[in-house]
């Protein structure tokens, strides 16, 4: 009956959510653009010929039906190569972001909450890695780790720590004023219990805007470093890795770069339009 | 006596919020805790449930001092005593349902299984008056008022010995403020809990408590039966409180001599020095600006006030001062 009642209420709370969202046309087109890149980024390599096949009589050829985006100096397919590089995309930009948020989230819970002992040590050290910015500092973490993917999502991850752990602090440190989490005190609730049944919930839709924020500012990150050379490294088809081959060829064969860059802007504009959509419905100040 | 508070301080760095507090409450009993805002109540109200640590002092619970036991010691103690919140708004957590606000203290003292927790939080959200379908609901769903009576259930449903009910209706519409005033009243009849029932409005407290203690600047200034303070006020700053009160009877509405208080209410921060009140009160002398007034009563009749007029056996009339 408890958990009965809990979840009917849960659902109803996700049904008037989505009911608010929907009626938004920017956040929707963020919606669309972020589906479509996921999928392109999951089915794409299912369809798509292999990114490594190349065509010797067919290198840097113009978007024809046989090869829809063109192809590129060795004469592998750019759709292939799009699609295949979508996957890599993804990974750095989710994955680099869940590992940010599986460590700064804790970090910054802890330091809020025990703001007398934790947090001036804490924020001392954020506030001294936050001065980099944020690709610099990502630079600075792949030129020690390494260029790989595993190597670009640990540096990018790692960058994006700060920025987790300041905005948890902060949401930690206004929830834990409320009068609801003095009435948790008050029933005799210990710090577990209150961190992650009355804190974390309360501060998970700023975090879940971060999200939105922070997976395309590692997918641009990823695209940085790959073309900087400290990313994914050549055969592997990644966005950057296109871009870097393509500046050689800007002027015979232009679309080389139109496509990994109309890409990137994309798959960006989509996570920041959703973010903001989020942000939207998911603040209780806004309408019901 | 339920509670008893003995020369309680908290100091907020240089802010002097409570500043040598003391009052009793006998079990069964109300008390009215009345000031300004700023004059430290809510402090008062926090220190007794120990949500914050009391600079010095101490706070008796039931014959036993709770004033330094720690987090740990203090956990079966809760069942004994809640608090009821001003704010509505942010008393509840967003993210529980109704029944997971209510059904928690059950849970957190294992007085309940989860079947039990359902049905008794049925029963207690019939006692202040909502349907049990309410249970699945979740807070922004509700009104104001509704709200305050989930923060009453949740207070109420471990049967408390002494309730902390820190202006509980003041946040709410004029017109379901009578509601909910009727209800606690009503559930304190009830269940007979001891309550520290703080407010700024002397009126909301005239027909529930038992006594009140009136409050400024983190001190008590005068504490007394209800009838006593509202027939016969003997500080200057009760009976400029009470002449700011709406009266229901329109003949004593009319005759009344409202005193208006000049300047604002001094910094807890650099409290005036001798009577607190002196910067304000129409009848002060000299002796008011230098010495404190201790709390006495010396007349045989009355009940303790802190004002040198009274410790020399006179009469404060405020109201004939202008
Ligand atoms: N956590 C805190 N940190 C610093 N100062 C505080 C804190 N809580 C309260 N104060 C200060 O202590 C003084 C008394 O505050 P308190 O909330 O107890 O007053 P109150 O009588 O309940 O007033 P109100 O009617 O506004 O609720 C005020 O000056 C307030 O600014
Ligand atoms: S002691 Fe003096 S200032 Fe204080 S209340 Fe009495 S008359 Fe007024
Ligand atoms: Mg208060």
């Amino acid at each position: 009956m408890t958990e009965h009642a809990v979840a009917a209420g849960r659902a109803a709370r996700r049904r008037r959510l989505w009911r608010r969202f929907r009626r938004r046309p920017m956040p929707m087109a963020g919606l669309v653009l972020v589906v479509g890149f996921v999928l392109l980024a999951l089915a794409g390599p299912l369809v798509v010929g292999d990114p490594a096949a190349q065509d010797y009589l067919a290198t840097l050829a113009p978007p024809s039906p046989a090869h829809l985006m063109g192809t590129d100096d060795l004469g592998r397919d750019a759709f292939a190569r799009i699609a295949h590089g979508a996957q890599v995309s993804l990974q750095a930009g989710v994955l680099s972001t869940l590992l940010a948020m599986a460590v700064g989230i804790p970090i910054g819970l802890v330091a809020g909450f025990y703001r007398r002992w934790l947090d001036p040590v804490v924020m001392r050290l954020v506030d001294v890695t936050l001065a980099f910015p944020f690709l610099v500092f990502a630079v600075g973490l792949a030129a020690i780790i390494g260029p790989s993917l595993k190597g670009v999502v640990l540096a990018l991850g790692f960058a994006q720590l700060p920025a987790v752990i300041r905005i948890t602090r902060g949401e930690v440190l206004a929830v834990r004023e409320m009068d609801y989490v003095a009435a948790a005190v008050a029933d005799g609730a210990g710090d577990g219990h209150i961190i992650l049944r009355y804190v974390l919930p309360n501060c998970a839709s700023p975090l879940i805007v971060q999200a939105t924020v922070a997976i395309p500012t590692a997918i641009i990150g990823e695209s940085t470093l790959s073309f900087l050379g400290l990313g994914v490294q050549p055969p592997t088809p990644s966005w950057g890795v296109m871009l870097t081959t393509a500046q050689q060829y800007l002027s015979d064969a232009p679309w080389l770069a139109i496509w990994p860059g109309l890409m990137i802007a994309l798959a960006t504009l989509g996570f920041n339009l959703l973010g903001d959509g989020l942000r939207d419905v998911l603040d209780p100040r806004s309408g019901r | 006596m339920i509670l008893r508070i003995d020369n309680l301080v908290k100091h907020y760095g240089q802010v002097r919020a409570v500043d040598g507090l003391s009052l009793e409450i006998a079990h069964g009993e109300v008390l009215g805790l009345v000031g300004e805002s700023g004059s430290g109540k809510s402090t008062v109200g926090k220190c007794v449930l120990r949500l914050t640590d009391p600079t010095a002092g101490t706070i008796e619970l039931a014959g036993r001092d709770i004033t330094r036991l720690s987090r740990r010691a203090m956990r079966p103690l809760r069942r004994d005593m809640h608090m009821v919140f001003q704010d509505p708004f942010s008393s509840l957590n967003p993210r529980f349902t109704i029944e997971q606000i209510v059904g928690e203290p059950l849970l957190r003292h294992k007085v309940a299984d989860r079947r039990g927790v359902s049905e008794r939080v049925s029963a207690m959200l019939e006692k202040v008056g909502l349907r049990p379908e309410m249970r699945s609901r979740f807070p922004h769903e509700l009104s104001g008022g509704q709200r305050q009576r989930v923060g009453l259930a949740r207070a109420l449903i471990l049967e408390p010995k002494l309730v902390v009910a820190d202006e509980p209706v003041s946040a709410l519409d004029v017109s379901v403020q009578a509601s909910v005033l009727n209800l606690i009243t009503d559930l304190q009849r009830d269940m007979g809990f001891s309550c520290l029932f703080i407010t700024h409005d002397l009126s909301v407290v005239e027909f529930l408590a038992d006594r009140i203690a009136v409050m400024y600047l983190g001190k008590i200034v005068e504490s007394g039966p209800k009838a006593e303070i509202f027939a016969a006020p003997r500080h200057p700053y009760t009976q400029a409180l009470l002449s700011a009160a709406p009266v229901a009877d329109p003949v004593r509405q009319r005759e009344r001599r409202r005193i208006v208080l000049g300047a604002d209410v001094p910094s807890p921060v650099d409290p005036p020095s001798g009577c607190r009140f002196h910067t304000r009160c129409p009848l002060a002398y000299d002796a008011c600006r230098t010495d404190e007034p201790p709390l006495t009563d010396t007349r045989s009749n009355g009940h303790p006030a802190a004002c040198h007029l009274i410790t020399a056996d006179r009469i404060p009339d405020a109201a004939a001062h202008r």
